[in-house]
């Protein structure tokens, strides 16, 4: 067993910030993840990170286009932190030496994004992600941080009180991927889940391989809610063989959108008369498929991104990193041609319920940057958000998992409260079938130190978590024969793409429902065909589709509760933003498999201001 | 060599006909209707083969020191469809999930970034994801990176590079920090642009791999790790103190002197960082610095 302070899982922006803030506060920190940290998914973004560094800009702006952007769904003081701690982050990350792009005067460069009233993303060329991520890892060397790299985190060890709120979490339980062992790690003071967004829940997505919802989906099953699934981000400009991204840069730059008929249909066809290409993207996503639906599609299925005009010195200048995503994942140069896109799957707004120090209702548990939801997107994120989410509330949650007093949260998470219980009319009960998991679960009963009592001791729970696990593993492995993973995934992101994509209705939802319910039957027959303990990587992938499934239900369920039309989740029949009915958050609980849905209302209360929700018009 | 087709055997077939027994059990109706997906997934699969524009058959190196049969290195042939835009990495995830699924390879973010996929394709270090099945001569060998220790079919141990990039003391030092609250350290774009292209480096050790002179030296820094702190030494940021120090750290006995100019690191890597000239750059530098003290 290993045993650390606060141990961090997954070494994206929003770990590396979290372990680094833990080790500044003088905890012993030890970060678990999957893939060595350079290869976190955070090396993909390339736009920028948003943070108010200029005259002429303040937080309260930020502040406030972010909250006009969530739809009114994102809670204020989530928001306003982010608000005001972006820039001292940007700040700080420059003074560890990330190579941001800069102005003749030596600062760092900022670029418009949409949905921004200032030009407030700050950039490096069109790889900031990159460079983000390998600067902290840098920052974590520095520091002597340890790292279990290749270690796949599948369980955490949560007492088994009877409500979420009063269990404590101990610690994790994790494979190492190399030699196949299977280990308990106890969190003297706190886990930190940084495990990144579910992309891989669809087949069309920007999302690399390892995006599969891990942490959301563990934390739900330990009994910490899933906020706000409903809310998938669809990105308008992605290419359409591979779904690779072209960043919202080059529309910042000026990249202009046409239809087949060589319309500049963003004005001409009147989705958004004054912003244009640069208005939030969920209203390009809709624009860009109502135009090949209504068959102004180039070959049917996408639309042109064009930058030429920009000039070659400018496009190479800030955009070159583009220039080689079109042309060696499309064949496209895009000096000479127009680029082709089409909306993909691209963030998760919703994820593990947090407060803005990113603690979840259960002890000793947080999460931060993507699979977390503090929730500072609501309902659609801004381009640029994200990565400032990850640094800003990285932080937070790692100085206050080691110890460090932030104050009284002023968001509230767990059925404590101001909470309503909500129903859902499913086809299907999604929820209620066992799995292998499951079955083996059950293990732990006789574990418990009395008969009434929960399991609360760290040692007792962690040890009854690792032998869970190693059950878990055994059964997959033992079978010779049943179903096996890539057929099940296949499945599922076959029928999330068709059934819960940008434009929903409820008969889709439903299909989805049934097809999730199929996944799960599928997954009880499950089987790993590898029988090697060596970087078992089927077992792995097994083990990330139960997470897969979760999350696929987690995110059509709430697209089924809400009757609504609001940010990136559309209704085709309700094609109304409901604010009486509808300003609040869908919560999801486990509840022993079957979910249950509830809600909370949003916060609009800010520091000094209540944001009144107006019309989003762009 | 053998040749790998659908791991299962032939289903048999549901008639249409066949009403459905109302007394089905859920068991039975699960079997069946597995029995049904995998049908139509293998339809599925053949109608991909069928319908793509062509389909080539990949040589994947395999190796597994744990299971009987895999000891001992061999190669298996796997037919993938190709399509305009199929990757290597594409035509490894197809095998993987149609036929084989104990397939082991690194892959994460399908688009040059993570720097996870680099394998040695047609006797050259290639990211799997950046490289198209239709720019490679057939027959399409695939095999781990050399002079590397394989851990299992196409997955080496990369302990060793991550040391040596670590040995150079990957992050920003300097002394010069601006005191006032929010102030940047400002940096002039004449020498951002110098630093940029070696601050591209993704770690996917391809340019050690198909460097000679680290396979024989194992404590050579290697092309890699120099670039790292080139990337450093190079940024005026970090001040002349600090470029002292990095002149020494590249200096070492294992350091830049070693480099022959044999130019494959440059020719590999998959980020087109001029990684011969930054290693020159540095021995002149070097030879600059030395001169002072003669
Ligand atoms: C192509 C692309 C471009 C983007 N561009 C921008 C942009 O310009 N600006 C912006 O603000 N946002 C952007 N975003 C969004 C932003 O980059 C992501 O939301 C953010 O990087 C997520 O960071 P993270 O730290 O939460 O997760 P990740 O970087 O995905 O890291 C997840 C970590 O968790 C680990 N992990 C996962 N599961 C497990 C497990 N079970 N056990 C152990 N470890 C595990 C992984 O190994 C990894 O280290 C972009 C996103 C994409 C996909
Ligand atoms: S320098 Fe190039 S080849 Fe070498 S590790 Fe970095 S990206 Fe790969
Ligand atoms: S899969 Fe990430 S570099 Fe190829």
């Amino acid at each position: 067993m290993y045993e650390h302070d606060v141990l961090v899982v997954g070494a994206g922006g929003a770990g590396l910030r979290a372990a680094i803030a833990a080790h500044e506060e003088g905890a012993d920190v030890a970060m678990v993840t999957k893939l060595h940290p350079v290869r976190s998914h955070t090396g993909a973004a390339e736009g920028g990170i948003n943070a108010a560094l200029r005259d002429g800009d303040d937080w309260e702006l930020h502040a406030y286009d972010t909250m006009k952007g969530s739809d009114y769904l994102g809670d204020a003081p989530a928001i306003e932190t982010l608000a005001t701690d972006s820039p001292e982050e940007v700040v700080q990350l420059e003074h560890w030496g990330m190579p941001f792009s800069r102005e003749e005067d030596g600062r760092m460069s900022q670029r418009p994004f949409g949905g921004l009233s200032f030009p407030r993303t700050t950039y490096a060329g069109a790889e900031t992600g990159h460079h983000l991520l390998h600067t902290l890892y840098e920052q974590v060397v520095k520091r002597g941080i340890t790292v279990y790299d290749e270690w796949y985190v599948s369980r955490l060890a949560v007492t088994d009180h009877d409500r979420p709120e009063d269990r404590v979490c101990h610690g994790l339980v994790a494979i190492d991927i190399k030699s196949g062992e299977i280990e308990g790690f106890r969190a003297r003071n706190g886990v930190v889940l940084a495990t990144g967004g579910p992309g891989q829940v669809y087949d069309h997505t920007t999302n690399a391989v390892s995006c599969t919802g891990d942490g959301p989906a563990m934390a739900y099953r330990a009994g910490a809610p899933m906020e706000d699934m409903e809310f998938i981000q669809f990105h308008p400009t992605t290419l359409p063989s591979t779904g690779v991204l072209i960043s919202e840069g080059v529309r910042g730059e000026g990249g202009v959108l046409y239809n087949a008929l060589g319309e500049r249909f963003m004005f001409e066809r009147g989705y958004a008369n004054n912003d244009g290409e640069l208005a939030s993207r969920d209203v390009v996503s809709r624009a860009e498929l109502t135009e090949v639906n209504e068959g102004r599609g180039v070959n049917d299925e996408y639309v042109h991104l064009d930058m030429r005009h920009l000039g070659a010195e400018r496009i190479v200048d800030r955009l070159e990193n583009i220039l080689h995503l079109a042309a060696d994942f499309e064949g496209v140069d895009g000096l000479e041609e127009p680029m082709p896109v089409k909306p993909g799957q691209h963030y998760a707004m919703g994820g593990t319920e947090t407060d803005e120090h990113g603690e979840t209702c259960i002890s000793g548990l947080y999460a931060v940057g993507e699979c977390a939801c503090a929730s500072v997107h609501g309902a659609n994120r801004l381009g640029g958000n994200a990565l400032p989410e990850l640094i800003v509330f990285g932080r937070r949650a790692g100085q206050h998992a080691a110890g460090r007093d932030l104050g009284e949260a002023k968001i509230g998470t767990g059925q404590v409260g101001e909470y309503e219980v909500g129903e859902v009319d499913t086809p299907v009960t999604p929820g209620e079938i066992g799995t292998p998991e499951d079955v083996v679960a059950d293990g732990g009963e006789s574990a418990r130190t009395d008969g009434a009592g929960a399991l609360v001791e760290a040692g007792p729970v962690l040890e009854n978590a690792v032998e869970t696990e190693r059950e878990r593993v055994a059964h997959l492995m033992g079978r010779d024969e049943g179903v096996q993973q890539a057929e099940i995934r296949e499945m599922l992101q076959k029928s999330m793409t068709r059934n819960v994509n940008v434009f929903r209705n409820e008969e889709g939802l439903k299909q989805a429902l049934r097809d999730i319910r199929t996944a799960r039957e599928l997954y009880r027959d499950v089987y790993v065909d590898d029988p090697s303990r060596t970087f078992n990587t089927d077992l792995i992938q097994t083990i990330e589709m139960r997470n897969l499934i979760d999350t696929a239900e987690a995110i059509t369920l709430g697209a089924l509760a809400r009757e609504e039309f609001r940010g990136a989740h559309w209704r085709q029949e309700f094609q109304e933003r409901d604010d009486e009915n509808w300003l609040k958050h869908t919560l999801l609980s486990w509840n022993d498999g079957t979910p249950e849905v509830w809600y909370r209302p949003v916060h609009l209360e800010g520091r000094e201001k209540t944001y009144e929700p107006k019309i989003r018009s762009y | 060599m053998s040749t790998q087709i659908q791991r299962t055997e032939e289903p048999e077939i549901e008639t249409e006909d066949e009403p459905e027994a109302e007394t089905e059990s859920a068991g039975d109706r699960r079997r069946r209707e597995k029995v049904d997906r995998e049908t139509a997934l293998r339809k599925e699969a053949e109608e991909r083969l069928d319908e793509s524009d062509d389909d080539v058959v990949i040589k994947v190196f395999r190796y597994d020191p744990e299971v009987e049969g895999k000891q001992e290195p061999r190669f298996d042939d796997f037919r993938v469809p190709m399509e305009k835009g199929t990757s290597v990495l594409d035509a490894l995830m197809f095998a993987r999930d149609h036929y084989d699924s104990s397939l082991t390879f690194r892959h994460s973010c399908r688009q040059a970034i993570c720097g996870s996929d680099a394998f040695f394709i047609n006797g050259r270090q290639k990211l799997g994801c950046k490289t198209q099945l239709s720019e490679l001569e057939t027959p399409i060998r695939i095999e781990p990176l050399p002079h590397q220790e394989v851990v299992k079919d196409l997955v080496v141990e990369m302990e060793h590079f991550y040391e040596q990039m670590h040995s150079v003391e990957p992050y920003f030092q300097t002394n010069d920090l601006p005191t006032g609250e929010l102030e940047e350290q400002r940096q002039s774009r004449e020498n951002r642009e110098k630093v940029k292209m070696s601050t591209r480096c993704i770690w996917c050790a391809a340019c050690m791999s198909s460097c000679n002179i680290a396979a024989g030296d194992e404590k050579y820094l290697g092309p890699a790790a120099i670039n790292k702190a080139y990337r450093f030494a190079m940024d005026e940021r970090e001040g002349e103190e600090m470029k002292d120090h990095r002149m020494r750290v590249l200096e070492q006995e294992h350091g830049v002197w070693r480099c022959q100019t044999q130019f494959s690191c440059t020719v590999v890597c998959p980020k087109e960082i001029p990684l011969t000239e930054h290693i020159q750059e540095v021995k002149r530098e070097a030879v600059k610095r030395n001169l002072k003290f003669w």
